[in-house]
């Protein structure tokens, strides 16, 4: 246990679980949404076995007048519309003895498993409650006790069921609505833990990873995307479909990720920004192509939407293991870029940002997203956007001799559109000179594959590579979706002094090392803290030798979230004893 | 295209071409020249496209814009300019090899797909670039490969049958010995609004030097099928895969994206706000 307590409540956990088809994702979204009707901000993640009807699933929620950036250490309210295979969800539902567990009297007793920490348990009869309302439904009745007991008032539970089941009809609304207040009304208050009110309601955005990683791609001015079905990325691409064709773009269903990431290539020679997103096993499959692209200096992006492996692995869970292929996947010299966003709503810039690099770059961006920030729901601050516009060197009247792949000071050449006289070249998988003319000969290997690292070296990416956060001695260096925890976990140790200072890498590759010096000066302890089984950043950053002596790696697996309270247990732990482990 | 004084000599691009000596690909190379001036196509709105092997180093010899991918993949390179793209005219080539093994699947969805576009296979029953294996469309009983010393013991690939069972709309086989026949097919092709398939017989001098008598084992496909497939089934069927001509073809619904923006992303982004 640690000695730091969570800072003063100012939010709560929720977890609403239920078989499939049960309506738990339905509910949780609607408290979301009357969360932040109410002024609060929130997260929701999910989680779901592998069936597609009749499993078990899950939605948890934290919400409060701050930002929230990742679940919490227990939960304060449980809740089972159902308890079929809730065995399953033990472990991504802590709870504690301050915990209360709320069950459906219908779907039988509360198992025994659950209030084995000291829990406290209410049993409501979800089912009689529905049955008195003409379309009723248990998990209405179930939403309307989570609000009761959540604090929100009724006109926000109004509002948030109006917004998830409006485009049911009239009928689905009003006897929804029903059913909340028949929960609502029954008796909570002895049990409820509310946050304070909000006063101030900023410009909040409602807007899961998927959407953000989706909206930042078309902000980037990506108009063409292929891409094959995969979880959990198929969000993704089905947000963007009909979003495209609004834009004037489009999505092209391909047969198979290697036809994919050729189709972006084609589209992206053809001059229009081009992007795919996948998992893992899709990206195992796209090496090839992206390696393509790397050595044809065509601009394209691949999203990962990282999910459990190797292999199938656990496609509806999260875990941050496909660095290593993204890092080192290709064969080949093949300098690229590799990306990942931070936060929920950093899929935006950062997808927009890795549009802007791949296209003024002419090479392969990766940005590695994951299903925790994907198919998570955030109520956050409106995503910015990158400070500088990025945009491809093109040349629109060529000289007589136009040379495609021209060596220059900077590594950019210059690359036509077809449709330009004068301009036309056979882009080229194979090394080749600098009119694009397949070429073995040592030197134009050379020439090209200094040009093809040096316009990437080079480049001055500024201070977008990383969010980093306060100083002194002590530092924590992270990535991707993990980003949030380690937040929180700092913001909890500086509440009793103790100062650690956090990277959390948005730039993975091409490594910052001199930046990366600056940003560890004065660091004598640290913690690369990621959710994978080897340590793959530690290895990483190790590699590259930036360092310093005795840093130590703290990685696990998925697929359960990294909870602050982990994070700060080993900080203390190492940090009060002043040892390497 | 009046105005087009292109001759076929100026979509030649002037590099070398690494074929053997009497290879068959000299002739598809000449017959495209020939084929895109008679059309007059601006040099500049042609994209020929190609994977890997001796075949697919086609783009570089045509003076126009061109993409000489990876192993296979051919086809998704093209789909996607052609979708971004739609005002360019893009030709595919590439090999039995190339088109049929590695880019087997690509080649029944472009195939049902129905974009477009042109794809020349060269087909000559053998992988030359990595000298001399047996390919999808090699004989079973062809063991002059060091890999299958016994043969390939396995039936060959169809291309025309299954180019028409995965929903080719334009389908026609030439031969690289006829080059006036071979250049009035590839304008047919090209002139095809859909995916237009044309396998192209053309001979490998090097390992398999008794394509030599292939002249004399072509013959023309006789009767035009109609477009209706059930009868180009049977004929393609009933051929022995030399009858050179138009195997089929039909109109089918093409597959093109339109580009009409009808909103802006401020609208999109107000879905977000709160």
């Amino acid at each position: 246990m640690n000695a730091v307590s969570p800072a003063a409540r100012q939010n709560l956990s929720v977890a609403i679980t239920g078989s499939g088809g049960s309506g738990a994702v339905t509910t949780g979204l609607i408290l979301l949404k009357a969360a932040a009707s109410t002024g609060f901000y929130g997260l929701m993640t999910r989680s779901a076995g592998p069936q597609i009807r009749g499993g078990e699933s899950a939605a948890m929620l934290r919400f409060g007048p701050e930002r929230v950036d990742c679940m919490d250490d227990r939960f304060d309210l449980l809740l089972g519309i159902d308890w079929l295979n809730v065995d399953r969800f033990v472990d991504e539902i802590p709870l504690g003895p301050d915990s209360l567990v709320v069950g459906n009297a219908a779907a039988g007793d509360v198992p025994e498993i659950l209030a084995a920490g000291g829990a406290r348990v209410r049993s409501f009869d979800f089912n009689a409650l529905a049955a008195g309302v003409k379309g009723g439904r248990a998990n209405m009745v179930a939403l309307g006790i989570l609000g009761s007991a959540c604090g929100l008032p009724p006109a926000a539970m109004e509002a948030g069921v109006r917004s998830v089941l409006a485009e049911k009809g009239d009928a689905v609304v009003t006897s929804s609505l029903t059913c909340v207040m028949a929960g609502y009304d029954q008796d909570m208050v002895s049990v409820t833990v509310a946050p304070a009110p909000r006063e101030e309601r900023g410009n909040r955005w409602d807007i899961s990873g998927n959407e953000a990683c989706g909206l930042g791609a078309l902000r980037g001015g990506i108009r063409f995307v292929a891409a094959y079905p995969i979880t959990p990325a198929s969000e993704m691409l089905e947000w963007m479909a009909p979003r495209l064709e609004l834009l004037g773009g489009s999505l092209l269903q391909a047969e198979d990720e290697l036809a994919s990431v050729n189709m972006i290539i084609g589209a992206s020679f053809g001059g229009v920004p081009s992007l795919t997103a996948t998992s893992g096993p899709g990206l195992s499959l796209m090496v090839e192509g992206m390696g393509l692209a790397v050595a044809s200096e065509t601009p394209a992006v691949v999203v990962d939407v990282m999910r459990g492996g190797p292999s199938t692995g656990i496609p509806t869970k999260s875990e941050q293991s496909d660095l290593n292929l993204a890092l080192y996947g290709f064969h080949g010299d093949a300098p690229h870029l590799v990306l990942a966003p931070v936060s929920i709503a950093d899929g935006a810039f950062t997808t927009q940002w890795a549009v802007y690099l791949a296209e003024h770059l002419q090479t392969i961006a990766i940005v590695l997203s994951d299903q925790a920030l994907g198919q998570s729901r955030s109520v956050t601050d409106e995503p910015r956007e990158p400070a500088n516009l990025l945009v491809r060197r093109t040349e629109h009247s060529p000289v007589d001799d136009y040379h495609r792949y021209a060596i220059s000071d900077d590594g950019i050449s210059a690359m036509t559109a077809p449709g330009t006289p004068g301009g036309m070249y056979t882009a080229d998988g194979l090394e080749h000179n600098e009119k694009g003319t397949p070429s073995s000969m040592a030197l134009d290997h050379e020439l090209q594959m200094a040009k093809r690292l040096r316009k990437i070296e080079s480049f001055d990416f500024g201070s977008d590579w990383a969010e980093i956060r306060g100083e002194g001695p002590l530092c924590i260096v992270t990535w991707g979706s993990v980003s949030g925890a380690v937040f929180e976990a700092v913001d909890r140790l500086a509440a009793t002094g103790v100062d650690v200072r956090v990277l959390a890498l948005r730039l993975l590759a091409p490594l910052r090392r001199d930046a990366l010096g600056t940003a560890l000066e004065g660091v004598g302890q640290l913690w690369v803290v990621e959710q994978n089984h080897s340590g793959q950043l530690y290895h990483y950053l190790q590699g590259a030798g930036v360092l310093p002596a005795g840093s130590r790696s703290v990685a696990r697996p998925g697929p359960l979230p990294l909870r602050p309270g982990e994070v700060v247990d080993v900080i203390l732990d190492d940090a009060g004893t002043g040892e390497d482990k | 295209m009046t105005v087009s004084a292109l001759k076929a000599k100026d979509y030649k691009s002037g590099i070398k071409p690494v074929w053997c000596p009497g290879c068959g690909h000299f002739s598809v190379l000449a017959a495209a020249t020939k084929a895109l001036a008679y059309l007059g196509l601006p040099k500049e709105q042609v994209a020929v496209i190609s994977g890997i092997g001796c075949s697919s180093r086609l783009p570089a010899y045509i003076d126009s814009y061109g993409f000489h991918g990876v192993h296979g993949r051919a086809l998704p390179v093209a789909a996607g300019l052609k979708a971004a793209r739609p005002d360019l005219t893009v030709i595919v080539a590439g090999g039995d090899g190339d088109g049929f093994s590695i880019g087997g699947n690509h080649f029944l969805h472009a195939c049902r797909r129905n974009m477009d576009m042109t794809y020349i296979v060269m087909d000559n029953k053998v992988y030359g670039m990595t000298k001399g294996q047996a390919s999808p469309t090699t004989d079973p009983e062809w063991s002059a490969s060091k890999m299958t010393p016994h043969g390939t013991g396995v039936r060959r690939f169809l291309p025309a049958a299954i180019a028409l069972a995965a929903g080719a709309s334009f389908i026609a086989r030439g031969f690289a010995g006829d080059p006036s026949g071979l250049t009035k097919l590839l304008v047919e092709a090209i002139e095809h609004p859909g995916f237009a398939f044309l396998e192209v017989l053309s001979p490998c001098q090097t390992f398999r030097p008794e394509q030599k008598d292939w002249k004399n084992q072509v013959h023309p496909m006789g009767a035009h099928p109609s477009g209706d497939a059930v009868e180009a089934a049977r004929a393609i069927q009933a051929d022995d895969g030399m009858a050179l001509g138009v195997l089929y073809a039909d109109r089918l619904p093409v597959w093109q994206p339109a580009y009409e923006p009808r909103d802006s992303l401020e609208a999109i982004e107000k879905e977000f706000r709160v």
